[in-house]
């Protein structure tokens, strides 16, 4: 089995490996194997499209959170002709599992954060797995005012399976800083588009997830607990997270019907993994388009505009 | 009760109690408190806003009876009463939502979490939203989070002051993103009170975790605790779960959180009401009522 790919992409990594085998093969030897090739590939991608067809929310939960799937920085690279991070929150520390700075974008200045996640060891400790803590978000709400400050519009790009849970982000006010993320993007005088890239977990997700759009990648999920914090507590197992992922409704699919988000980033056949350069090319374009809209509108308009965007959020009856 | 027993303090007391006492006690007259144990009588601990009269161990307190000791008598005007919830997901775990909602109608009387009421405080206007912990937990789904946001936008209207005392365990899972999107609308909405100056309060009583502690209650002009009262992010179990070692005693208690900053002070109930009135007061250029 290979670890870079899930259960039920296994058909796929086979035929993948098959493919580099028999390209491999050819170097050594005189006969012509590109029909072959061509014949395996096609079949490649009617396996693939016929998995992703019928994706589970349970399944689509396992992609966004993909070992191979592209973070933030993977975005920035595609996206951006310059990035200058710029780190910390000028009172304690810089946390690495929020990363911000200061792009270009097709020659445009925009400010863009975003959760950062990493696939070795040692990254992953220095993102502290994408779980950001109150200096992160704190980081995130400095360079909002820089933005702010300088007339930049904001880019945020999603990625979280929550804030962290742990004794120091308590004692340093995790959920004030949480709560002040949201204030203040509710009243940030540039456009804020979100995208939520990979992982939607709660409420470390929206404390840089309040904006004027929020989109989401075909295979992103965006959720109030993650489906084995929800399994476990009301079903009372963390293994129940399978039909957990089921009721809560946490596909982009799906949240797009509830009329929650804004629009849906179709990925590449077999997810953004596949080819993140290209995913990169689509959000940069959606992005762009975006900001072109949004910067159209004066800056009262664009407010009330947001303010009256997330006063609609509800499902209640009565007057 | 022998000269003996009344000598201990009330702890040992009732743990070194002749067994049968507990079915002693008649249903809904005695209360045994929570805190240090001693059996209180009902009225009095009414009296006192369901504070042990012994130790000062803060008790649940329904929402509805906390507003009306707040606000001045026979000024209470409830707001926003008819809205009730929905099930938008079609939810459904070992239960489903709609027959917990059902179920938690009925055991509390109330349509959801939150009660909003408008009437005077001192003879002073005042906002007044609380939450009612035995509601499903005090979570927040879509009826919290709009009836907040509409008290919020009433009180702006007015230019009245607005105080909210929570008590929740969070979002509420049953409505999914719905619950997490109040997070957003609330704090949206007090972000223009802040900007009309007008003067928000966040009480925070046991237990205030999860969404609503990372929104509306972390975001008071002032926030003040009730003594002894769990506030934090994350659950305790969830935290000891993460980092694999118990907590120390005192953690995310309200003094634990006013030692690091998260909180302008802790206020017994008793003088909660006396406490709201004089910073109002203040806040607002006002002379001081007694």
């Amino acid at each position: 089995m290979n670890a870079n790919f899930l259960d039920f992409e296994q058909p796929i990594a086979e035929l993948d490996a098959k493919i580099e085998e028999l390209r491999h093969a050819s170097h050594g030897q005189a006969f012509d194997i590109d029909e072959e090739v061509a014949r395996l590939r096609g079949k490649l991608k009617t396996k693939t499209a016929e998995i992703f067809k019928n994706l589970t929310p349970w399944q689509v939960c396992q992609i966004s959170r993909h070992p191979m799937r592209p973070y933030t920085l993977d975005y920035i690279g595609v996206m951006c002709e310059e990035f200058h991070e710029l780190a910390g929150d000028r009172a304690y520390a810089d946390d690495g599992a929020i990363v911000g700075g200061l792009g270009r974008i097709n020659g445009r200045s925009v400010m863009i954060i975003g959760h950062q996640k990493a696939r070795d060891t040692k990254g992953k400790i220095r993102r502290n797995f994408g779980m950001p803590r109150p200096e992160g978000y704190r980081k995130a709400l400095r360079l909002m005012k820089l933005a702010e400050r300088f007339n930049l519009p904001l880019l945020t790009l999603i990625d979280t399976m929550g804030a962290y849970p742990g004794v120091g982000a308590e004692e340093r006010g995790q959920s004030e800083a949480i709560a002040r993320n949201l204030l203040e993007m509710a009243e940030l005088k540039v456009p804020i588009v979100c995208t939520v890239i990979g992982e939607g977990g709660s409420g470390g997700a929206l404390a840089i997830g309040v904006g004027d759009r929020i989109n989401m990648l075909q295979y992103s999920t965006y959720s109030v607990i993650t489906p084995e914090g929800c399994a476990s507590i009301l079903w009372k197992s963390a293994e129940k997270a399978k039909i957990a992922a089921e009721a809560l409704q946490m596909t982009a699919q799906q949240l797009m019907e509830l009329g929650l988000i804004d629009k849906i980033l179709r990925e590449p056949l077999g997810g953004a993994h596949r080819n993140p350069h290209s995913t990169g090319i689509r959000l940069k374009t959606m992005l762009l388009n975006q900001l072109d809209e949004l910067e159209a509108l004066p800056t009262q308009d664009l407010l009330e505009k947001r303010y009256q965007r997330l006063r609609s959020f509800g499902a209640y009856s009565g007057h | 009760m022998n000269w003996l027993q009344k000598l201990m303090n009330p702890r040992i007391r009732t743990d070194s109690g002749n067994g049968n006492g507990k079915s002693k006690v008649p249903e809904g007259v005695w209360e045994k408190c929570k805190g240090c144990g001693a059996v209180v009588y009902r009225p009095e601990l009414e009296r006192q806003l369901m504070v042990c009269p012994k130790c000062g161990h803060h008790h649940a307190i329904a929402a509805r009876t906390r507003l009306q000791a707040l606000l001045d008598e026979g000024t209470c005007a409830e707001l926003f009463a008819d809205l009730e919830p929905t099930d938008p997901l079609k939810f459904k775990d070992s239960k489903k939502y709609r027959d917990r909602i059902v179920a938690a109608q009925k055991a509390t009387g109330e349509k959801d979490a939150l009660i909003v009421m408008r009437g005077l405080l001192k003879s002073r206007p005042l906002m007044a939203a609380s939450f009612e912990f035995r509601y499903m937990g005090g979570s927040m789904g879509s009826v919290v989070g709009e009836k907040f946001t509409r008290a919020a936008e009433r009180a702006l209207a007015e230019r009245i002051p607005f105080v909210c005392f929570t008590a929740t365990g969070g979002a509420r899972m049953q409505e999914g993103l719905f619950s997490l999107m109040q997070m957003a609308k609330t704090s949206a909405a007090l972000g223009r009170l802040r900007a009309a100056g007008v003067p928000y309060i966040s009480v925070l009583t046991h237990p205030t975790t999860g969404g609503v502690s990372a929104s509306f209650a972390m975001l008071g002009d002032l926030n003040i605790g009730e003594p002894k009262a769990l506030i934090g992010f994350a659950g305790p179990r969830v935290i000891e779960q993460t980092v694999r070692e118990t907590l120390p005693e005192g953690f995310q208690r309200s003094e634990f959180l006013l030692e690091h900053g998260a909180l302008d002070m802790i206020v017994d109930r008793r003088e909660m009401r006396d406490k709201l009135a004089d910073v109002l007061a203040l806040l607002t250029r006002s002379e001081r009522v007694a």
